[in-house]
């Protein structure tokens, strides 16, 4: 019985350790694939070089590292006020039982697949924005909308368990003191919550910055750096889904190197996720 | 004058709170506005399309005309590998970090691993699956190489729900089993696994609504081969890959909104089924606790 139960115990911990070495497997394979261009190209020419013509021999990424950054502070400054504002009134305002439905309408919001989304913008906010604003329609703008929609969840949830997470003897001293409502959300629940809703609020980056096929649907996808909300723009993550199809050899591994960067902008955007949650949990 | 000036600010606080209040109910309704009208559009766009000829026949013109029967078997197939493949890795990883070890660095290792696979974003899957599985492992586009790649995208969701809803059995259920003489696998296999199970079937639920939808990992290492396969190193292609073409390159509007229809319909339905249990699940079991 005892060997048995430290047989278990052995497969399990190495089970357990198959999403760790999964990340592993998968920065090994990014970086094989992308790091011989870098090398020969030189990292500074590939991050800061404005040309994109891989078959003509140029592979500068800044415009798509340029469009990814656009399109995600788009995102997020439509996306997280309307997100917060959820997150408030789900968590300090709704009865229970509005909560319950409001709840998970809002989960079902962050089912509906990526393409979905994609779509929608395609045949309502495009030409929407092309006939109101001008332009082609395939724009910044279409784009951070699309995403700002797809962050709502995100955001919004992990807000919510932030705000639900402030004791209520807070919010108690507060009313008693003869705050209003608001009053009390603003001055003593939000600043409470202040490192989980950041949390969230980066969490919601990275999706933006991660999401690819409804961001090829809406955003024109040209090579140029964008210098206004109506032009077309093209992503870090369009820039891999549009090309790997049919890219082979030095414009293909050029794929692969964009596949680096984005890694590495996860990966950082994840570690600061977890710095500033983990600061909330110590306080 | 004192007092006028006071309630002056008093009767202002009360009417800046009325107008904030307004404005998160606002914001709130705005948000389900938005889920309603998305698939509102898309149900009345795509429902006219659903007939049984367009789920049950096969795509003729690459898809202009036609149904769309080998994608639905395509979802299906790379569904189940995937959940096949990361559900007893999902578990057991739940089991590792609820049962056995709580704190630690073999702890601080795993919980690092699984936070950061949840945060990639799917086109590093696609491009990883497509370098690993179709080229390294020399899979091909595949039905492999498919369910395998969104394994390790839904496997995150799967530890964490798991992991959730094990936690939430109360810590006497346990002691009730040791108590009789049970020992630790015993009482995990017999007292907390069947009473967790609701709540990691919606783990499971919500990663086959993931991979339902997903698109950019599953086109690079599946492929998008209109044919129905006969075995798993036969490539196929999604609902959701299908879509995507049908749309993106313009072929058939009308069958799109078909394809969406279903799509849409297939992950509300999932979804739907993964949050009505983890609920009825939560709320059993605070109520035994008490």
């Amino acid at each position: 019985m005892k060997g048995w139960e430290w047989l278990i115990r052995r497969v399990l911990v190495v089970m357990a350790f198959s999403s760790l070495s999964l990340l592993a497997l998968i920065a090994l394979f990014i970086f094989a694939g992308g790091v011989p261009i870098l090398a020969e190209v030189g990292v500074e020419q590939f991050l800061l070089g404005t040309r994109w013509a891989p078959t003509r021999g140029h592979y500068g990424i800044l415009p798509m590292i340029a469009g990814s950054l656009w399109v995600t502070g788009g995102a997020l400054v439509l996306g997280v006020p309307i997100a917060l504002a959820c997150a408030i009134y789900l968590s300090e305002i709704a009865s229970e039982p509005v909560g319950r439905l409001i709840k998970p309408a809002l989960e079902l919001l962050a089912g509906i697949p990526s393409v979905v989304y994609g779509f929608l913008g395609l045949v309502i906010l495009v030409p929407l924005i092309r006939v109101l604003l001008g332009g082609p329609g395939f724009s910044v703008l279409a784009a951070s909308c699309v995403l700002a929609v797809m962050i709502l969840p995100t955001v919004t949830s992990v807000s919510y368990d932030a705000l639900r997470a402030v004791p209520a003897t807070y919010r108690e001293g507060s009313l008693a003191l003869g705050a209003t409502r608001w009053q009390t959300i603003r001055m003593s629940v939000l600043p409470a919550a202040r490192s989980g809703i950041l949390a969230g609020i980066i969490l919601g980056m990275g999706r933006a910055i991660g999401e690819t096929m409804a961001v090829i649907m809406v955003a024109g996808n040209a090579t140029l750096i964008p210098v206004s909300p109506l032009d077309p723009v093209r992503t870090l993550t369009s820039n891999i889904a549009l090309e790997l199809g049919y890219a082979a050899g030095k414009h293909r591994e050029a794929l692969f190197a964009t596949g680096v960067v984005l890694f590495l902008i996860i990966m950082g955007l994840n570690l600061v996720a977890e710095a500033v949650a983990g600061r909330g949990r110590s306080r | 004058m004192k007092g006028t000036w006071r309630r002056d600010v008093i009767l202002l606080s009360r009417r800046r709170d009325r107008i904030m209040v307004g404005v998160l109910t606002g914001s709130a309704v705005l948000a389900v506005g938005v889920l309603v009208i998305i698939v509102g559009y898309v149900l009345w766009q795509g429902l006219p399309v659903l007939t049984p000829t367009f789920l049950l026949e096969a795509p003729e013109k690459m898809g202009r005309a036609g149904g769309i029967f080998p994608t639905i078997v395509g979802t299906v197939v790379l569904t189940a590998g995937a959940v096949l493949v990361a559900a007893p890795l999902g578990v057991a990883t739940a089991i590792y970090l609820a049962e056995y070890a709580h704190q630690g660095r073999t702890v601080a290792l795993i919980r690092f691993g699984t936070e950061s696979l949840a945060g990639i974003p799917s086109i590093i899957f696609g491009v990883f699956g497509f370098l690993f599985f179709v080229i390294y492992l020399d899979m091909g586009w595949s039905i492999l190489s498919g369910a395998l790649t969104l394994a390790g995208m839904i496997l995150p969701t799967i530890i964490r729900t798991a992991e959730e809803a094990m936690l939430a059995v109360p810590r006497e259920y346990r002691e009730v089993s040791y108590s009789l003489g049970g020992s630790r696998w015993q009482t995990i296999t017999r007292v907390v696994l069947p009473n967790a199970l609701p709540g990691i079937l919606t783990g499971i639920m919500l990663g086959v609504g993931r991979s339902v939808g997903e698109t950019a990992a599953v086109i690079f290492t599946a492929g998008a081969s209109l044919r129905v396969p006969h075995s798993l190193f036969d490539p196929v292609r999604t609902m959701s890959v299908h879509f995507y073409l049908l749309a993106r390159e313009g072929i058939s509007m009308r069958n799109a909104y078909g394809t969406a229809a279903v799509l849409v319909l297939s992950v509300l339905a999932v979804n739907f089924v993964a949050y009505y249990l983890m609920h009825r699940h939560l709320a059993r079991l605070r109520g035994a606790g008490r």
